[in-house]
């Protein structure tokens, strides 16, 4: 079988590179039963404290392979919802719920889910010559892998709903001056960057990090009300891990800290 | 007693479902030592409410379908189970259910029997009997309709479907979720909370409670001011109001 995610672990950090080069790593369905096998064991594997996500080739993502769904004309609709809820859906929310930090190294074009899902990690670094194209619009579609929902968040109304309803393309240093992504970077640099920050992230306090990305996640639909309970329940529980007191005693001690992740 | 643990935390009670390589499944023995912890919890002064708790992943998955497996018409007719049920259900004290993880079938029952549930962020309630060809045995048709509504129960039970954390407190079926590393401390916390309060108050506020599922509002209203007025001869009554007024902490004695 091909390996159409190429998953490799070192130094605390789990890469996964998507892999159909010659298709732009669109996804289609064995590309996601293999992703979903990798995010298993980024979930299970306490070792791993990082996780970083890129393209083989030129691409990064261009999201769902439309050769898998070509439609005959005088044949039934499909069911996109289908793949939607099979594929997509779960890969957000594993994604979303990863308690350690997830890092979208955007290497080429990310389009239609390509583009929400590279949107939608934790931290999204793009080389300069890459293009979010929010292509969905063009065929028909809308925005999923948590399009509808991200892009205003990340990049307020306006700019959501035009960018969704003309399906345009947003270059890698727009995204960063709208403040939709973190950092772009020239496109040799790329690797070298997120792998860096990726190593640095694989030594910091885990248990901490991924209650920071939890309760930002939820502070989406929160009422501050409810994220001030989340907070304390958060601290709470943040308080007593092993790198709380790691951190404090480095910090008493200037030396520093050694944190493993619990 | 391996399968049933039970620690105690000033006046509280934890009973901690053990049976984790069975996901907690509740079988016949496991719910006879449940019923005898309560019974003798139900003797114990030294005892004010009880919390239940299974692991992080499972608070109990189901009943133990081996047991039910093996059972034909006329033994599933003169079950012992429904008599354990009614033991555990008779418990007159505060009983919290502290659910993280699956809490299925028999496990969703336990819960709904219990007076109050908190949940982990992880808890998912459902009764999947349906799927096996059978029905909820020990309460689900019953106590789920009353705490959720008539679409969300018959959605439940007809198709088998679970519903998350959020969801059942959305619906009634749990007052509140916790991140799930603290389900059980909050839980225990809202006992200790009830234990303050005197005992004699507390079994008859319980009592009323029950009542409201078995009479009409009319005769709600009417046993419920018994039961307040049988409250107005107890010593606690007298402490826990003079205590209010001066301003101190009251000191129940539970008589």
């Amino acid at each position: 079988m091909d390996a159409l995610i190429l998953s490799h672990v070192e130094h605390g950090v789990m890469t996964l590179t998507l892999n159909r080069p010659d298709r732009l790593n669109s996804f289609n369905d064995e590309m996601h039963y293999q992703l979903a096998e990798c995010l298993k064991q980024a979930e299970r594997d306490e070792t791993i404290r990082c996780l970083l996500i890129t393209g083989a080739g030129r691409g990064f993502c261009a999201g769902q392979d439309l050769n898998d769904r070509s439609v005959d004309p005088n044949g039934p609709a499909p069911d996109l919802g289908l793949s939607v809820e099979t594929f997509y859906n779960p890969l957000v929310r594993r994604l979303a719920k990863l308690p350690k930090p997830v890092i979208a190294a955007v290497n080429g074009v990310a389009a239609g889910a390509g583009a929400t899902l590279a949107l939608g990690c934790d931290i999204v670094i793009a080389a300069r010559s890459v293009n979010f194209v929010m292509a969905f619009s063009r065929l028909g579609l809308v925005p999923d892998c948590g399009g509808t929902w991200l892009l205003p968040r990340v990049a307020g109304r306006a700019r959501a709903m035009a960018l969704a309803l003309l399906g345009d393309k947003l270059s890698a240093e727009q995204a960063q001056q709208w403040g939709m992504i973190w950092q772009v970077v020239d496109d040799a640099q790329l690797l070298e960057t997120a792998g860096q920050l990726a190593r640095h992230l694989a030594t910091q306090p885990t248990f901490g990090l991924g209650l920071i990305k939890q309760a930002i996640n939820a502070a989406e639909t929160h009422t501050l009300d409810q994220q001030l309970d989340l907070e304390r329940d958060y601290q709470r529980m943040a308080g007593r891990s092993d790198d709380y007191r790691e951190g404090v005693s480095a910090f008493l001690a200037k030396r520093p800290p050694q944190f493993s992740g619990k | 007693m391996s399968e049933l643990l039970s620690v105690h935390h000033g006046r509280v009670l934890q009973l901690t479902l053990n049976r984790p390589q069975a996901r907690n499944a509740l079988n016949n023995a496991l719910l006879t030592q449940l019923a005898e912890a309560l019974e003798a919890a139900q003797q114990d002064d030294s005892v004010g409410a009880v919390v239940i708790v299974g692991t992080t992943r499972f608070f109990a998955a189901g009943a133990d379908l081996q047991e039910m497996a093996e059972k034909d018409l006329a033994a599933t007719l003169n079950d012992s189970r429904p008599r354990l049920w009614a033991r555990i259900d008779a418990f007159s004290k505060p009983l919290i259910a502290a659910v993280n993880g699956y809490a299925l079938g028999a496990g969703c029952e336990l819960a709904l029997l219990c007076d109050v549930v908190v949940a982990g962020d992880n808890a998912s309630f459902g009764l999947p009997e349906i799927t096996l060809g059978i029905m909820p045995g020990a309460g689900g048709t019953q106590r789920l309709i009353r705490c959720v509504g008539k679409s969300l129960a018959a959605q439940m039970i007809l198709t088998g479907n679970a519903i998350d954390a959020k969801r059942a407190q959305q619906a009634g079926l749990v007052s509140e979720v916790y991140p799930s590393g603290l389900t059980l401390e909050y839980a225990l916390a809202l006992a200790l909370r009830m234990v303050e309060h005197s005992p004699l108050a507390l079994q008859a506020a319980k009592q009323a409670l029950r009542q409201s599922q078995e009479v009409s509002l009319h005769a709600g209203l009417g046993l419920e001011r018994q039961l307040f007025t049988l409250l107005s001869a107890t010593d606690d009554r007298q402490e826990g109001i003079a205590a209010f007024l001066a301003k101190r902490k009251p000191e129940f004695k539970g008589r």
